[in-house]
């Protein structure tokens, strides 16, 4: 009993299955750290590849002209101008909707089959390519639905409204499952005391859980929102021009917007378009950046209070 | 607590109201604009003098649009650009949809010029003769010279006849380059090939007699690499010793040594393309036109368009040149030139 064992120096190395389990635990940490390293690294390779031969295109010339036939003299101007046309208004169009229907689905709608179906079809739609929401906007906003010679829809034409409507319906159901989660993510107790201090059940909503919620119904919208920023097929599909010479003035005008000059400027033959076309790339990459910084921002500000 | 949650609900209830009324007052605006947008445009197309020239381009007004073939929207794009800076009141919108996607468009009344870089097939004329669309005027601005490429590292393809092409390019066709010729490397093939919904595809197919079973010919191949970018294609091609694509002719300009063009010999000997054959009418068959489409009743009826025509007509020579293509000969401008004049003001 005397501790005979004490003789051996004791040593704190493991041995047998704990340093196996110590030594995978070591190494899946190198591992992660390579997964990561992957995405980063080839993004910041695009970043470095973009701004080294689209960088010294930059210049206010960039973004006061008009496109062109000359590379040189060719810039963002109206497609700028259409980007923030189209992106405010998809943002005005998308969000009420979006959170109207994560707020009935969470809060009011009856848990049962129906309700189910609808959310693993939102869950489904969030998949589909945005082309086929660009064949559906060309189909039922631009050229408008006419049942029996009664105009259901009107005839929008490739206008910027018909492109917000298409880009709302692209980003609704990832705004709607952002939503959803952000709104499930406000203790039920909030909810519970607010009920049982005699609050009905939309003053709950309205003063204590949307509150809550919006964090994260705000950086799920953004990022949504900066897909829609990025998006380029669907655009086409309506009819997007890509030359562009005017400023636009209402939602009923034609409209280029930012994606749609750097799919062109790739397009094109000369070399020096494809110059614009990386200067424009980053003008694109700094917006979707502003906008995510945007996002973390308003996170930040409601979250502390 | 109570007045945080109090503040916060005043933040969300901002938020939410200004969000949904501006969603109101956009959809009522948009409406309103929808029911106005046609006046302007008609107004101006009945009050517009006309100068010498036919037409005082400073004094049009409305917007038209243009769509269509990608191959012609740089020298649209280039017409519209200069338009715009002599008829300041014009709005000329140039999109790139693909010849198919243009006349679709066109034929719905959707834009008023239509960009093609083949004529209007019968079935699309069908389409545009049910909507009420029958007449159609079809003016070609441009010359391009379809180019066959190959790797530079290819020294054997130096020459196709249109057989081989047809051989190279049918469905179930050659896989390796001596299925072609005998005497060629027995490598496998690397096909690029621009994509179904462009011009350049059909005017291929309709050159080398590939426009499959109905025509009584074969069909066009399609295991390769088939993209409505041709930089794409060309970037392909430059990479691979065994690839051979075709493309317009500025594609190939551009490129410079990276790539070779093949010569085609289409029944009296071999031509390689250049803007000079394709002027001649030697390199056959595949120099092509490139054209754009309208109506007289739109050049009638919108002064803009009949504006924007006629200029598109009086410098297509030096802007088509300028984007890189072949600028018609004087008799072809003219011919087109008089297709337009008895629609335009006297």
């Amino acid at each position: 009993m005397a501790g005979a064992p004490a003789a051996a120096p004791v040593s704190l190395r493991a041995t047998g299955r704990v340093a196996r389990r110590q030594a995978i635990s070591r190494a899946s940490r190198y591992v992660l750290l390579a997964a990561t390293m992957v995405g980063v690294g080839v993004l910041a390779f695009l970043a470095y590849d973009v701004i080294r031969t689209g960088g010294s295109r930059l210049s206010l010339d960039f973004f006061t002209s008009y496109p062109s036939r000359r590379a040189t003299s060719a810039g963002l101007r109206s497609s700028l101008i259409g980007t923030a046309w189209v992106m405010a208004t998809t943002i005005v169009l998308a969000i009420p909707l979006a959170i109207g229907t994560a707020i009935f689905l969470e809060e009011f709608a009856p848990r049962g089959k129906v309700t189910a179906i609808v959310r693993l079809n939102v869950a489904n739609l969030a998949g589909v390519p945005s082309i086929i929401y660009g064949i559906l906007g060309l189909a039922v906003f631009v050229r408008g639905i006419e049942l029996g010679g009664v105009q259901l829809l009107p005839k929008l034409g490739p206008s910027i409204l018909a492109g917000s409507l298409t880009l709302a319906l692209m980003i609704l159901p990832m705004t709607v499952i952002a939503s959803v989660e952000a709104i499930r993510q406000v203790p039920p107790s909030i909810r519970d005391g607010s009920l049982a201090l005699g609050a009905s059940r939309w003053q709950t909503v309205w003063y204590h859980t949307l509150p809550g919620a919006i964090p994260g119904i705000m950086t799920g919208t953004i990022l949504a929102v900066a897909r829609a920023a990025g998006e380029t097929a669907a655009l086409i599909m309506i009819g997007a021009f890509a030359f562009i010479a005017f400023d636009n003035k209402s939602l009923n005008d034609s409209f280029t917007v930012v994606p749609v000059q750097i799919y062109n400027w790739t397009t094109l033959p000369q070399e020096a378009f494809r110059v614009n076309a990386a200067a424009a790339i980053i003008v694109l990459m700094v917006s979707v950046i502003g906008l995510n910084l945007i996002a973390v921002f308003i996170r930040e500000r409601f979250s502390r209070r | 607590m109570q007045i945080r949650a109090m503040r916060r609900g005043k933040w969300a209830l901002a938020l939410l109201a200004t969000v949904s009324l501006a969603s109101f007052a956009a959809t009522a605006c948009g409406g309103d604009d929808d029911d106005a947008s046609e006046t302007p445009a008609a107004s101006a197309a009945a009050g517009s003098p006309t100068a010498k020239s036919g037409i005082d381009y400073a004094k049009l007004s409305g917007e038209l649009r243009v769509d269509g073939s990608s191959t012609v929207f740089p020298i649209s794009q280039a017409v519209a650009e200069d338009f715009s800076k002599v008829a300041k009141n014009v709005r000329a919108n140039v999109a790139l949809s693909g010849t198919g996607g243009g006349f679709e468009k066109f034929c719905r009344k959707e834009i008023q010029v239509s960009d093609a870089s083949r004529p209007i097939n019968q079935k699309e004329k069908d389409a545009c003769a049910a909507a009420g669309v029958t007449d159609v005027i079809e003016l070609q601005v441009a010359i391009d010279a379809l180019t066959v490429v190959v790797n530079p590292a290819n020294t054997w393809a130096k020459c196709m006849t249109t057989a081989q092409l047809q051989q190279a390019f049918k469905k179930d066709g050659a896989t390796k380059w001596s299925d072609i010729n005998p005497g060629w490397p027995a490598e496998n093939i690397k096909f690029y090939f621009p994509g179904a919904d462009s011009g350049t595809f059909d005017y291929f197919k309709e050159a080398i007699k590939l426009r499959g079973e109905a025509s009584k010919e074969p069909p066009h191949r399609s295991d390769g690499t088939a993209s409505e970018d041709d930089n794409v294609l060309v970037k392909g091609i430059e990479g691979d010793k065994n690839a051979i694509g075709y493309f317009g002719f500025a594609y190939y300009e551009e490129a410079g040594k990276k790539l070779k063009a093949v010569e085609v010999d289409g029944g009296a000997g071999c031509v390689a393309p250049s803007f000079d054959a394709a002027l001649k009418g030697t390199y056959k068959p595949l120099s092509r036109p490139l054209f754009i489409y309208t109506t007289g009743t739109f050049l009638k009826e919108k002064r803009e368009v009949a504006g924007f025509v006629s200029f598109y007509l009086e410098n297509t020579v030096k802007l088509a040149k300028e984007v890189g293509y072949v600028s018609l000969p004087a008799d072809v401008l003219k011919q087109q030139q008089e297709k337009i004049k008895p629609f335009l003001p006297q």
